[in-house]
Order: structure tokens, then C-alpha cells, then sequence
């Protein structure tokens, strides 16, 4: 019996000798795992012009329902994303959101992606609609839409390499 | 009694519970970090610098609380009840020494409120007093759990008391007084913990089990009985029976030190007064770092077991040990009371085991 106890006390004396497993969560950020599947973002190109074609893929294979895409018909004076079309309305609703990233699967140009903020809270359901300029916000400067020259930007889905894993 | 005196008593017994009360509010600071360390976690540390403002916090949270007063609650005992805990908890470091004493232009003060010759004898008093607020919080709260958690604190503090009076004993025997002072003052070469190491052992078990602190934390299990007898006391209430358990922690230890670790004595005490209190301020926060750290560690007794542990093994062992040191006295042969007394300590671990395995065969 009492080898067991003083067991015991050894133990939990270890811990007490050990560093604290816990984080100062608002100071100290945990990193997430590589394929964590957060906050959604929309993409740019590097030159600023917008990834997202408006082809409303992304709403077709939302399970929640969570996504609302309309198109629009870009021009060379006013491009938004390369080729016809680009999403002048994107809106997704995370409220109804279940995260399962099958958006992101369905994206054609890679687009719409599933970042690593997990901070979301909101104080009304009008919060938490995030609408194209909100979801643009965290992607790489750009502005749109841009002047470009006539007959550049033709190809909407761009040539892509094969998928890396982590 | 002269002016001088009664001043004297006053601001020394003025300063022992200022000091008592606020070594109680950094208690629950010192247990909650000491047990979140012992979890791997790192504790409060949010209010303050290193969490220094949390027992505040915690004193304003439980001040502005409602009091709620069941409607079926017998009144006067229900408010009763907390002062009648909260009181000798307080009361029971009366007879400590808290050091030597030093001088104050021609008057000597010594560092103790109550000097008195059957100081043992006051302790074991006030302290039986205490299951009266429990047990009694309890029953008027007119709730089943309340009501059980009061009936098994005083069942457990009864039969817990045996033991621990019985542990008295033996050092009252070696130090041939009652008086605290005189006790601290006997062990000046040689702490009492050496001469009879089980009898510290029996002494800090039955002390656990009369604080109800865990393993023994049977009457305020709240797996079992939701909180216990302090089910419906809320508030300030609730916090007089917290401020009770915390203070009592603090002043068990510092009975503890004063009767097997030499109290406040330590090096360069004769010569300077003011390390007494130091001394023995720094013994309790071992002793106190000890009870939390077996709280973290070992989970809590079954009642019945609970129950058979202080009847048929503690009670048994102590007397005993008190048999063994008077032997030892009486063949002035000191170096018998160390060895038999492991002997017995041996013999009645050994007894556990057995009944252990004999339950383990049964089944």
C-alpha cells in the first residue's frame, strides 16, 4: 500500500518539476496543424487580380448551404480576375458553415481556401456573414479592379501544378 | 491586569489574526498555484502581477454574492453556523508560540497570546468545537446532501480525534508539560520528529482527516454529496466556511511544527527574536506545501474504509506509540522509542496490505 502511495507522489512530482503544458492562449498563440481547417480566404494572383472565376462551384458543393455566389462580366478597363467573369457577390454565411473545406476542394483556380484563423466570434448574425471584401482582406495586397491590356488575361482557370501534401 | 498588559494582549492578538487572516486569503493563492503545478498546468495569474490580486478578487467575488437563505432552513442556526466554525479556527493558535520574546523598553513580550500550562488540553477543546459548525450548517440547511455531508464530517472528526489526541500524548510525555512554549523549549537539541517519526506520520493522517482535507475529503465530496454540508450556503456565508477549512489548514500545521518540528526554533534564534516567526513561517509552508501536494496526488478514501482506517488502525497504532514512548521513558532507553515505534508503523502498514488483499480474494 504504501509503495503505491508514494507512487503516486512521485508522480505527480514530476509534473511538478516539468514545464506547464497549457499556453497563455490571448498572448501566446498555439501554431495549428498544417491542414487545419479555419477561417476561408479569398486568393490573389500575385500581380493583384483576384483568383475566384464566380463560377459558384463552391456554393454548388457547400453541404451547409453556406455560400452565395453571382457573377459578373469583367472588362479590360475594370478586371477583377482573369478571363469572363469574377464574383462580384460572395458571401458566406458562418453560421452555417460546418468548415468541411469541400469548397475548397471544388475550386477550380484554388480561390476560395480555408486559412488558420480560428478566433471567430461575432456579437450579431449580420457579423457573421463575411462578404468579398472581408474575405479578401487577409490575401496578399492587391487592389482591384485593375486596367490591363486587351487580350492578356484570356485563360479564367490558370495552369496549375499538382498538389503537394505537407 | 495593568493597562500595559491588556494592551499588550490586544495588539498581539490583534496582529495573529490580521496575520491569520490574510495568510488564509494567500493560502488559497499559494494551494491553487501549487496544485495547478502539480497538474502541469500554470494557475491563476490573471489579476495582478503573477496573479498576486486573485485571493482579492476572490474576497470581492464572494462579498457582493447574493445571500440566500433556503426558505425551509432552520435561521438562526443556518447563520449560526459559519461563525460557530470560523471562531475556533481562529482561536485554536492562541496557545502557538510564534517565537522567542524580545524586549520592549523594561517589559519583556513574549511572542505567544496565551501562555498556558495545559496548552495541549485548550487545542484538543477548540478543535472538537469546530465539527459543531459543520455538523450543525448541515442539518439546518434542510437538504439531503448537506445533511449527510454534516453527519459524516462529525462521524469522521470523532473518530479522528481519538488518534489525534493520542498523538498528544506521546509528546506531551517526552517534553513532561502541556505547555506549548515549554514543549517547543524541549526540543531544543532534538526535534520531536526524530524520537517518534510515526507518531508525526499518525499525527498529520488524523490532522488530514479532522481539516476534511483530501483523501479524507469525504464530507465535502462533490462527486458524491454535490458540495456537502456547505450545499446551500452561498456568499459571505460560504466564504466563513472557506475562510474556517483555510485558517484551520494554518494553524494544524502550525501545531504540527510546533509539536515535531521544533516550533520556532532554528539557528540564531536566541540571538535575534525576529527569526522565530520566520522559522516557523517557513516549516508551515513546507507542511502546507505537503497537504497540497496529497491532494493532487491521491484520490479520495471510501467511507466504510475510511471509517475502519481510523478505528482499527490509527487508534490501535497510536496507542501504541504512546505505550512504546512511555516505555522508553521509563527504561530511559530514548533510542527503543524510534525503533519500536517503525516496528508498529511497519506492523500496521503491513495489516493493511493484508486486509486489501483479503478484499481483492473475496471478490
Amino acid at each position: 500500500m504504501l509503495a503505491e502511495l508514494l507512487r503516486g507522489l512521485k508522480t505527480t512530482f514530476k509534473m511538478l518539476i516539468d514545464k506547464p503544458v497549457t499556453y497563455q492562449y490571448p498572448e501566446v498563440k498555439r501554431e495549428v496543424r498544417p491542414r487545419y481547417r479555419g477561417h476561408h480566404e479569398l486568393k490573389r494572383y500575385d500581380n493583384g487580380l483576384e483568383k475566384c472565376i464566380g463560377c459558384a462551384l463552391c456554393a454548388a458543393s457547400c453541404p451547409a448551404d453556406a455560400i452565395f455566389v453571382e457573377a459578373s462580366e469583367n472588362t479590360d478597363e475594370e478586371r477583377y480576375s482573369p478571363g469572363d467573369r469574377y464574383a462580384s457577390t460572395y458571401e458566406i454565411n458562418f453560421l452555417r458553415c460546418i468548415y468541411c473545406g469541400y469548397c475548397e476542394d471544388a475550386c477550380p483556380t484554388e480561390a476560395i481556401v480555408l486559412g488558420k484563423e480560428y478566433d471567430i466570434s461575432y456579437a450579431t448574425r449580420f457579423e457573421a456573414i463575411a462578404d468579398r471584401d472581408a474575405l479578401l482582406k487577409n490575401s496578399t495586397q492587391g487592389v482591384t479592379p485593375q486596367k490591363t491590356e486587351p487580350g492578356v488575361y484570356t485563360r479564367s482557370v490558370p495552369e496549375m501544378e499538382d498538389p503537394k501534401d505537407y | 491586569m495593568d493597562s500595559a498588559l491588556f494592551w499588550e494582549m490586544f495588539i498581539k492578538a490583534l496582529v495573529l489574526i490580521l496575520v491569520l487572516l490574510t495568510s488564509f486569503a494567500y493560502l488559497t493563492y499559494y494551494e491553487r498555484r501549487g496544485l495547478a503545478r502539480f497538474q502541469s498546468r500554470v494557475g491563476p495569474n490573471r489579476a495582478g502581477p503573477a496573479g498576486l490580486l486573485q485571493p482579492v478578487a476572490d474576497a470581492v467575488k464572494l462579498i457582493f454574492k447574493e445571500e440566500f437563505i433556503p426558505g425551509e432552513a432552520y435561521k438562526v442556526i443556518f447563520i449560526l453556523a459559519p461563525i460557530l466554525t470560523v471562531v475556533p479556527a481562529i482561536l485554536i493558535t492562541a496557545t502557538v508560540p510564534w517565537g522567542g520574546s524580545f524586549m520592549i523598553g523594561e517589559r519583556e513580550v513574549s511572542l505567544v497570546i496565551a501562555d498556558l500550562n495545559v496548552g495541549v488540553l485548550y487545542i484538543m477543546s477548540v478543535a472538537s468545537i469546530a465539527v459543531y459548525g459543520v455538523v450543525l450548517g448541515g442539518w439546518s440547511s434542510n437538504n439531503k446532501y448537506a445533511m449527510l455531508g454534516g453527519m459524516r464530517s462529525s462521524a469522521q472528526m470523532v473518530s479522528y480525534e481519538l488518534a489525534l489526541g493520542l498523538s498528544f500524548v506521546g509528546m506531551v510525555l517526552l517534553a513532561d508539560t502541556m505547555n506549548m512554549s515549554e514543549i517547543v523549549e524541549a526540543q531544543r537539541n532534538l526535534w520531536f520528529v526524530v524520537i517518534q517519526p510515526v507518531g508525526a506520520v499518525v499525527f498529520f493522517i488524523a490532522t488530514l482527516a479532522e481539516l476534511n482535507r483530501s483523501p479524507f475529503d469525504m464530507p465535502e465530496a462533490e462527486q458524491e454529496l454535490s458540495a456537502g454540508y456547505n450545499v446551500e450556503y452561498s456568499g459571505m456565508k460560504f466564504a466563513l466556511f472557506f475562510m474556517a477549512e483555510y485558517t484551520k489548514m494554518v494553524s494544524i500545521s502550525a501545531i504540527i511544527v510546533t509539536l515535531f518540528f521544533g516550533g520556532y526554533r532554528g539557528p540564531g534564534v536566541d540571538a535575534i527574536w525576529w527569526l522565530g516567526p520566520i522559522y516557523m513561517f517557513a516549516k508551515i509552508i513546507i507542511i502546507l506545501g505537503l497537504m497540497i501536494w496529497i491532494r493532487a496526488s491521491w484520490p479520495r478514501l471510501r467511507y466504510d474504509r475510511l471509517m475502519a482506517f481510523g478505528w482499527k488502525i490509527l487508534l490501535p497504532l497510536s496507542l501504541s506509540l504512546v505505550f512504546i514512548t512511555a516505555t522508553g521513558i521509563l527504561l530511559e532507553m530514548m533510542w527503543i522509542v524510534p525503533l519500536l515505534s517503525i516496528v508498529a508503523g511497519y506492523i500496521a502498514v503491513q495489516s493493511i496490505n493484508l486486509s486489501l488483499r483479503r478484499k481483492a480474494n473475496a471478490r
